[in-house]
């Protein structure tokens, strides 16, 4: 199983530095539907199976259609860097691998080489999901569907052009 | 068997990727995307730390913070449409009326 | 998992699985494409292929010949890596879903278990569904890269079709996967040992195969090719070996969703088994093959008696009369479960 984690990791780590040094909308798009492809594996490499079905269903297969069909109607084609702050340029770079490191350090110091403690979890599969999201979460979840019916209506309210 | 912080620094780093997109990149789509990027780190760690306290809640918060992303393209995709109907434009630097 | 001994002969068999399953697949698909020039020839009485072997039976063979041999198009002004990633991703994904259909119950052949199935998932069904809602990419991506209006619109058309038809096809199966507690396709046939599940969800069952026959771009609903508005669709700049991948893959989405019919509804490999040994492991692998045939069938059989749809029909069916239907399907299953267990 490990070499299957490292691959996928590193596919996603360079399919998310695409993503942001593309210069046209649409590979970038498609450089993030690998990068949640290979989540997904590395979900399930975790043993969360519903999870990483669930990602590629709504992630890959609802949001970044979503994300494509709107590139394809506004044409949006190459992008030009604006060049306005200098300032920018020089520190971007450093001052992004200090926070880079503050993360990994931190990482490092609360979890010190800490392992899984078993092998595998007793059950992640949909039962146990649902289970849990019904029972013990059953509020966030309304509450969820409410954001969501929101997010609808704004959806409709923002993008159409006469209601 | 792979450590949990190898998880974590998967986040970390794909974490970093978003926040450079969102700062660096013009198109607004661009920058919803890489929003997505820091979601899914989120959720690398949330998946791993249920894994590491052998507990289903992690897995779960990950389908919230799905849910989450779906209503935010939505949204953020209807106000990129509703601009560029206006401006068209979908630079973010060119979209400041209310910056003075 | 196996230990390490027996690792190399393990993959090496799932391997061989793998072979024989694509090629059985990929030999249904060019002999669904012959049974439909077939069917719809007599459908409006003419003979169809007749030419090529005996009954035309050699006509897929001559189509594949033709096809491989004719110039590779790919116009100028066209996104090339996208345009030639398409096809591929639209034929690998619409081959990929085939591997968690089971075909048959196990058996065991002088010791060793042969499953009818490359691999069983527990989320099978839902791992389908996964497969089916990337391939929304493959006519998307084709219809931008072609830089051609009636590529775009046809791209843009289709997409919003398939999206549109996802959720009343999911819906559509919520209610067998409520009734059989899991979603592992192998034991949802199982569960419809005493009785299919087309008599218990008959809405369902019609919801799905509408849905279905949406989801794969197909008569009454393949706006997305719309010859007489559209010229060729998405695919209208596509020719030569691409164009047989859009055409093989839409075979394929045929051949999977009938699959997935035959095991949601029409309880899969289940039939009459009797005789010898040998017949009894072959025969609910023939009763699952002829259902599938069945339904390959009716795919043709509407293709040859139903007009197209308008656009604005399409969407308003899908939206306003499919979906409402699905919800109220699982709401009135959910109720009779929970009144039932009470």
């Amino acid at each position: 199983m490990a070499p299957l984690f490292y691959i996928f990791a590193v596919l996603a780590i360079l399919a998310a530095l695409s993503v942001v040094l593309q210069r046209t909308p649409v590979y970038s798009a498609l450089s993030l539907i690998v990068v949640l492809c290979s989540l997904a594996v590395v979900y399930l490499l975790l043993g969360a199976e519903f999870l990483a079905v669930i990602q590629v269903i709504i992630y890959a297969g609802a949001i970044m259609v979503l994300f494509v069909l709107v590139i394809m109607l506004l044409n949006a084609r190459q992008e030009t860097p604006s060049d306005r702050s200098r300032l920018a340029r020089w520190l971007g770079a450093p001052l992004l691998l200090v926070f880079l490191g503050e993360l990994l350090f931190a990482v490092w110091e609360r979890f010190p080489a800490a392992t899984t403690r078993a092998a595998a979890l007793p059950d992640a599969g949909p039962r146990a999901v649902g289970a849990l999201l019904f029972r013990s979460y059953v509020l966030p979840f309304e509450v969820t569907s409410i954001l969501i019916l929101v997010a609808v209506l704004g959806a409709v309210v923002l993008a159409k052009k006469r209601l | 068997m792979i450590p949990t912080h190898y998880y974590l620094f998967l986040g970390a780093a794909l974490f970093t990727i978003g926040v450079v997109g969102v700062l660096t990149r013009r198109n607004i789509i661009v920058i919803l995307m890489s929003i997505e990027l820091i979601l899914n780190a989120v959720n690398i760690n949330l998946v791993a730390f249920s894994r590491y306290f052998q507990a289903v809640d992690g897995q779960v918060f990950a389908i919230f913070v799905i849910t989450d992303a779906a209503a935010e393209a939505a949204v953020g995709l209807g106000l990129i449409i509703a601009l560029f109907r206006n401006k068209e434009t979908v630079n973010a630097d060119e979209i400041d009326l209310l910056k003075w | 998992m196996a230990t390490g001994s027996n690792m190399p002969l393990l993959l090496l068999a799932i391997l061989a699985k793998v072979g024989v399953v694509l090629l059985v697949l990929l030999t249904t698909i060019a002999y669904a494409v012959w049974l439909e020039r077939k069917v719809v020839a007599r459908i409006q009485s003419r003979w169809g292929p007749y030419l090529v072997g005996p009954h035309g039976l050699l006509q897929p063979v001559a189509d594949a010949l033709k096809i491989f041999f004719k110039e590779d198009i790919v116009p100028t002004e066209v996104d090339r890596v996208v345009y030639c990633l398409a096809p591929f991703l639209a034929f690998s994904l619409a081959l990929l879903s085939i591997s968690v259909i089971p075909f048959g119950e196990s058996v065991t052949i002088g010791g060793a278990t042969i499953h009818f199935q490359i691999t069983d998932l527990n989320v099978g069904l839902l791992f389908v569904f996964a497969v089916t809602s990337l391939g929304v990419y493959g006519v998307a991506l084709a219809g931008w890269s072609s830089n051609s209006k009636y590529s775009l619109l046809g791209g843009l058309r289709s997409s919003a079709q398939m999206i549109s038809y996802e959720l009343s096809l999911g819906l559509g199966v919520v209610g067998v996967v409520m009734l059989a507690g899991s979603l592992s396709l192998r034991e949802i046939v199982e569960h419809q040992s005493g009785l299919w599940n087309v008599f218990v969800q008959p809405v369902g069952f019609l919801i799905y195969f509408t849905a279905a026959v949406a989801e794969t771009n197909r008569v009454p609903f393949d706006l997305p090719e719309g010859e007489s508005e559209l010229v060729g669709g998405f695919h209208t700049e596509y020719s030569s070996f691409k164009f047989a991948m859009f055409f093989m893959a839409e075979y394929a989405n045929i051949v999977t969703v009938s699959c997935l019919a035959t095991l949601l509804f029409f309880g899969g490999w289940l039939g009459p088994v009797f005789g010898p040994p040998l017949l009894r492991a072959l025969l609910p692998v023939f009763w699952f093959c002829l259902k599938v045939f069945c339904f390959l069938f009716l795919y043709i059989w509407i293709r040859g008696t139903l007009p197209r749809f308008r656009y604005d029909q399409l969407m308003a069916f899908g939206w306003k009369f499919l979906l409402p239907l699905g919800l109220l399907n699982v709401l009135v299953t959910s109720l009779v479960l929970a009144w039932r267990s009470t």
